[in-house]
């Protein structure tokens, strides 16, 4: 019968990258390569007081010493870090008011990428800080939550307005020294976001940050700072896409966050950034910490991601369950095709008493990609009637595809309960035959049993980022069942 | 309309072993066609062969259906202009909600066919009105498709999808295996409910109880991947009495 058959064939359903295009914008650089008077040039195009100079200085030095991580499943040619700039902003020398003021070209691109900085996201209820390369450029709505006393803002501006804040909470969460990569961002990091909400308040919005690299070869180096103050609650949204090129972009980011007695944070992620062609070549390095300290009793943190873009992603955001009553959870669908590598997971570290935290990672392979889970949960000997449940789940769609879940459980609390639980699947050719013969073609019915398949994660998701990491999902899959 | 589906000459091998061997069947718009037989006689690579399902070698003749020749559509083109298959073993899809799964199964159909979606409260009042000639309860439209499902319940689920979907031909593969006897008459009666001028159906039985409350115009009995004996109802209640030795010997 399949000699009748028009068959489709895996070209037919490949789009180029979708927000593969480039702005041509005038970018100040830093002279190419690292030392330390490019980490001084930094600091001094920021304005930065000296404590925070030496800071980075200090995190530079350390850097020197320390070694790349081999430790995880991911293989890549070695990085030339002074083959790359370490500054890029777009030129500006006069600080923006309103939005009439930013280059009209770099409108363009975010209205290409559909982030629409107007009014409407204010009806929507999603106040955008837009991050372009490193710096900010536009800030919607930060007067309508400063009436509620939150603070919004770029990184760069958070160290000059409110420096105490910055130099009470900075790398308390990461040390300076953490880790190799961390390092490296604390010594250069450009810009990035800020959050502080005051006791008591509940943010009346979603806040959400789009990232995008954009000047050739220029490593993104973000930083995010989350706190939330005693008894306040916040949900963060962080969705990103990058633009076509051939070599590799390293991104190096650093987020902390920090909640106080009773707080509670909600940090989500959509993450698209160029993932290479199917060939393997090209695609960002997505080598990221991100921790988050529930410091007060009573307080929560949540992480929820959806990562289908990067030619490797090397991150595990983690929860530092400190307080007592403290809980952390981590939700995270990753998706890798052609040759991307995933190494991702969580860690939950239970010091304070009757913590508890709880995972779910939907781990989608396909093409020739390797994906693995890598998590640690690990609970203190003080930490009490402290709980954990981890559910793993791998979903195969090809033959040359890996996907591996690898544990690590530490418990050293009699009064204390670990779970872990772990499946792995491919979807079935009766599967999809059935959806088929209810008419649906081979990509709409990939697209539904994966989305079932993810579905306990994306109902995490706040509704407009849910939809959005639906069509992510599909897009991701395309032409991916042979 | 006349042939309707129109089988011709048709012989189907699966790892170079001959399973329906020049198979010749007409059905015309408005029949109802029973095929029965024993157990391995190729009933169910029939079915599989009509939907388009992958695996089998078309070693001779034609299918065509409504007038075009049904092997060059795949298994969505196939389902979109109408042909429905009721599985025997319906499968189970995680996290996809009966409802939902019915949902993009019906937009998918009128897509093809030029149709705007339904609207999302007519859409509900249609399934729900199926649901309950079917005794399928609003809780039950909410669970996930067919897992954990017992095999009378999949097979309840598959006929609110055939109610739904309004096909122009259905192929019922064993619909009434797993089926208790109340489940039975309910879901037998829906089916029933849906035969009129505008659409066929071939039933795949090994019994002749199903026939019993979805009388069929035309018989065959269908042993060694041929038909050997076409006729009227009456040859189902002689398969229920003497059963398919007569046949075997022939």
């Amino acid at each position: 019968m399949s000699d009748n058959q028009e068959k489709l064939t895996e070209n037919d359903f490949k789009d180029p990258y979708e927000y593969g295009f480039e702005t041509e914008i005038d970018s100040d650089f830093a002279p190419k390569g690292l030392n330390e008077e490019i980490v001084k040039f930094i600091s001094n195009k920021k304005n930065e007081p000296k404590w925070l100079l030496d800071w980075r200085l200090a995190a530079y030095k350390k850097w020197l010493t320390m070694k790349e991580p081999n430790w995880s499943s991911v293989r890549y040619p070695a990085i030339d870090y002074q083959d790359s700039y370490y500054y890029a902003a777009p030129k500006k020398t006069e600080k923006i008011e309103s939005l009439d003021d930013v280059d009209p070209k770099l409108l363009e691109t975010y209205n290409k990428l559909g982030i629409p900085l107007k009014e409407q996201e204010w009806l929507a209820g999603v106040a955008v800080d837009a991050v372009f390369d490193s710096v900010s450029v536009g800030t919607t709505f930060k007067e309508k939550l400063k009436e509620d006393g939150i603070i919004f803002c770029s990184f760069s501006e958070a160290v000059i307005e409110y420096p105490d804040l910055i130099r009470k909470y900075l790398g308390t969460v990461i040390p300076r020294t953490d880790n190799y990569f961390a390092a490296l961002n604390s010594a250069v990091f450009s810009d990035g976001s800020f959050v502080y909400i005051p006791p008591g308040v509940k943010c009346p919005m979603e806040l959400s940050t789009y990232f995008r690299i954009n000047a050739a070869g220029t490593g993104q180096f973000e930083r995010t700072l989350v706190i939330a103050d005693k008894d306040s609650y916040v949900s963060y949204l962080e969705g990103c896409t990058a633009p076509m090129r051939d070599e590799h972009q390293l991104h190096a980011a650093v987020v902390e966050l920090v909640a106080l007695e009773g707080a509670e944070i909600k940090y989500s992620t959509v993450q698209n950034w160029y993932p290479g062609d199917e060939n393997g070549k090209g695609g960002v390095y997505n080598f990221v910490t991100k921790r988050g300290d529930c410091r007060g009793n009573n307080s929560k943190i949540s992480w929820t991601q959806v990562e289908t873009g990067s030619a490797i992603t090397w991150k595990y955001p983690s929860c530092v369950l400190k307080g007592d009553n403290s809980s952390g959870e981590f939700y995270s669908i990753a998706v890798s095709n052609n040759f991307q590598q995933v190494d991702s997971g969580t860690k939950m570290i239970h010091l304070g008493k009757n913590t508890s935290s709880r995972i779910i990672s939907k781990g989608i392979s396909t093409g020739n990609s390797s994906n693995t889970y890598r998590g640690l949960v690990s609970i203190h000997p003080k930490s009490n009637n402290s709980r954990n449940f981890t559910q793993c789940d791998s979903l195969l769609l090809t033959d040359n595809c890996s996907a591996n879940t690898i544990p690590y459980i530490q418990s050293k609390n009699i009064n204390s309960i670990v779970e872990h639980e772990a499946t792995s699947s491919k979807i079935s050719d009766d599967q999809l035959f059935y959806c088929r013969q209810r008419g649906l073609d081979e990509e709409e019915a990939v697209s539904l049993i994966v989305n079932g398949f993810c579905k306990d994660v994306l109902q995490k998701l706040p509704m407009e980022f849910a939809v959005e990491a639906q069509r992510l999902l599909s897009v991701s899959l395309e032409g991916s069942v042979g | 309309m006349k042939n309707f589906l129109k089988i011709k000459n048709l012989s189907i091998s699966v790892d170079d072993k001959c399973i329906i061997k020049d198979l010749n069947l007409n059905i015309n718009k408005g029949e109802v066609h029973a095929l029965m037989g024993p157990n391995g006689c190729g009933k169910s690579t029939l079915s599989n062969v009509l939907a388009g399902k992958e695996g089998y070698d078309i070693t001779n003749g034609k299918i065509s259906f409504s007038g075009e020749n049904l092997l060059k559509f795949s298994p969505n083109e196939r389902a979109n202009k109408g042909i429905f298959l009721a599985f025997q073993y319906p499968v189970e899809i995680p996290g996809v909600t009966n409802i939902n799964f019915i949902k993009t199964a019906l937009e998918s159909n009128r897509q093809y066919n030029g149709l705007d979606p339904l609207k999302p409260g007519d859409f509900l009042k249609l399934i729900k009105e199926k649901a309950e000639l079917l005794g399928i309860s609003d809780e039950y439209l909410k669970r996930q498709l067919n897992v954990g499902f017992s095999g009378g319940e999949k097979k309840r689920n598959e006929a609110l999808q055939l109610m739904m979907l309004e096909p122009s031909l259905a192929i019922l593969d064993e619909t009434d295996s797993g089926l208790d006897v109340d489940a039975f008459k309910i879901v037998a009666d829906a089916v029933n409910s849906t035969r009129g001028k505008k659409n066929s159906m071939l039933i795949i039985t090994h019994y002749q109880r199903l026939l019993e409350r979805i009388q069929p115009d035309i018989v065959h009995v269908f042993i060694n991947g041929s038909i050997i004996e076409s006729g009227g109802p009456e040859l189902a209640e002689e398969i229920d009495k003497n059963g398919y030795e007569r046949f075997n010997n022939a």
